[in-house]
């Protein structure tokens, strides 16, 4: 049928691929175009690259940068990053992007999500959602990439998704926020309350730290997906002994 | 060099199609009008997004009679896989009509999600130019909402929840409906032997 996902995430800031821990401070981890190439000998089945700076200063996506990329990659990409209309998006894709990603612009806008899956088609859409528990619920956040700039935006992290996939999102990457650079495995609870919910791809974001994380995420979450970004930057974990290790546990994964 | 043109009609990833070509070594070129479709070696028809808007835009910019018309090697990929059947249930646009059937709409499941994206094996292979070398089982890109009917043009079929055809022909008319520009070296391998093929 289809095969489980592998996305190394490339959080890129100034050109270079960085990785916060809990969003908070940023340590280098190399060149962008690089790292891409090397995920694409490894295995990787997807890559997504954000620009965590874009958007909390209000500026938008390098497009020359994303031509760059898509000379050289053979395989799917999806760009994020202060994508603020469905000109920008269409942008993004003129460049050789497959799929764009709003994250913060959506929540202020939601209607930018329908204008993007009008001239696109939704299978280019993705929406990505910051997630975290604040008094017991699961709810969204806002602007992650710069601690100063994150707030709370008092949705509700189940409503919010469902809303995305009504206005024309064809794909939800939910990255919880509590997990994130701490390496205690995926939010299972979250992520199987939210793909029970969907009837779009989900890609479990946040929280990636063994092999076993991954199988975990699979087996008991369903999600299309799992991204991760410092366990592969860091080479702890491989990515070619991972997928061996899902496939030998019964995943179906493109070895 | 290979010379492909690679038709602009505002409803497509032109720039990953393009690279793809490229890094195989072929000149590709950008065709946006009836004369360029004439002058083609081999045409690509690419796509994504919904059929009828799609079909509209070549109606508009009297593209699609050029395209019926063209009478050396052509490929569909993607969305432009699907328009080269007679209709879809997406809109009431007739398609190019030069395979029979209707396009119809992915149904999500239990454990299956729609759109249909990600990595799927190729299965049922026919013995084909297109086809060469391309084993049973492995794994390309789709992402797509819509699948064509099967039927005797069918050259290869993947699983979403029922199989559908994922590689097609007609005569001197190809399609993919996965993204071999982004299937990493199975797709790499597909569009070098559309390159190959005689036109």
């Amino acid at each position: 049928m289809t095969a489980r996902r592998i996305i190394p995430c490339l959080d890129v800031k100034d050109g270079r691929v960085v990785k916060g821990v809990r969003f908070e401070g940023h340590v280098d981890m190399g060149d962008a175009v690089e790292l891409a190439l090397r995920y694409r000998d490894q295995g990787a089945d997807e890559l997504v690259f954000y620009d965590i700076t874009a958007s909390p200063e209000g500026r938008t996506l390098d497009y020359g940068w994303i031509a760059d990329i898509a000379r050289d990659l053979d395989i799917p990409f999806c760009v994020a990053g202060g994508i603020a209309d469905a000109d920008q998006a269409a942008r993004c894709l003129d460049h050789g992007a497959d799929k764009v990603s709003v994250n913060s612009r959506a929540l202020a806008r939601p209607g930018l999500i329908t204008q993007m899956a009008e001239r696109l088609g939704r299978q280019c859409v993705v929406v990505g959602v910051d997630s975290r528990i604040i008094d017991g619920e699961w709810q969204v956040h806002q602007f992650t990439g710069d601690p100063s700039a994150t707030k709370r935006t008092g949705r509700r992290t189940l409503d919010w998704i469902l809303e995305a996939e009504a206005l024309g999102a064809g794909e939800i990457v939910l990255n919880v926020m509590d997990q994130d650079g701490v390496r205690k495995g995926y939010d299972i609870a979250q992520l199987k309350a939210a793909r029970e919910r969907l009837t779009i791809p989900l890609v479990a974001s946040g929280g990636a730290g063994a092999t076993d994380h991954f199988r975990e995420v699979f087996e008991q979450a369903d999600v299309s997906g799992a991204l991760a970004a410092s366990v592969f930057h860091t080479g702890a974990i491989a990515i070619p002994d991972l997928k061996r290790y899902l496939a030998d546990a019964g995943q179906e994964i493109r070895l | 060099m290979t010379e492909v043109a690679l038709l602009d009609y505002g409803a497509g990833n032109l720039a990953s199609v393009q690279f793809a070509f490229e890094r195989l070594g072929a000149r590709v070129r950008r065709v946006s009008d009836a004369a360029g479709i004439n002058e083609a070696e081999r045409l690509v028809l690419p796509g994504v997004g919904a059929a009828a808007w799609a079909m509209r835009r070549l109606d508009a910019r009297g593209l699609s009679d050029p395209i019926r018309a063209f009478p050396r090697p052509l490929i569909g990929l993607c969305l432009g896989q699907q328009l080269l059947f007679e209709s879809s249930a997406e809109g009431d646009v007739p398609l190019l009509g030069l395979i029979p059937g209707q396009v119809i709409p992915l149904t999500p499941g239990p454990g299956l999600t729609v759109p249909h994206m990600g990595w799927s094996a190729l299965s049922d292979l026919a013995d084909d130019p297109l086809t060469e070398g391309v084993e049973d089982g492995a794994y390309v890109y789709f992402v797509h909402g819509f699948a064509c009917p099967d039927g005797p043009a069918t050259l290869a079929r993947a699983r979403h929840g029922t199989p559908f055809p994922a590689m097609v022909r007609q005569g001197n008319r190809w399609g993919c409906q996965f993204h071999p520009e982004r299937s990493s070296t199975t797709g790499a391998r597909i569009l070098s032997n559309f390159l190959a093929i005689d036109a």
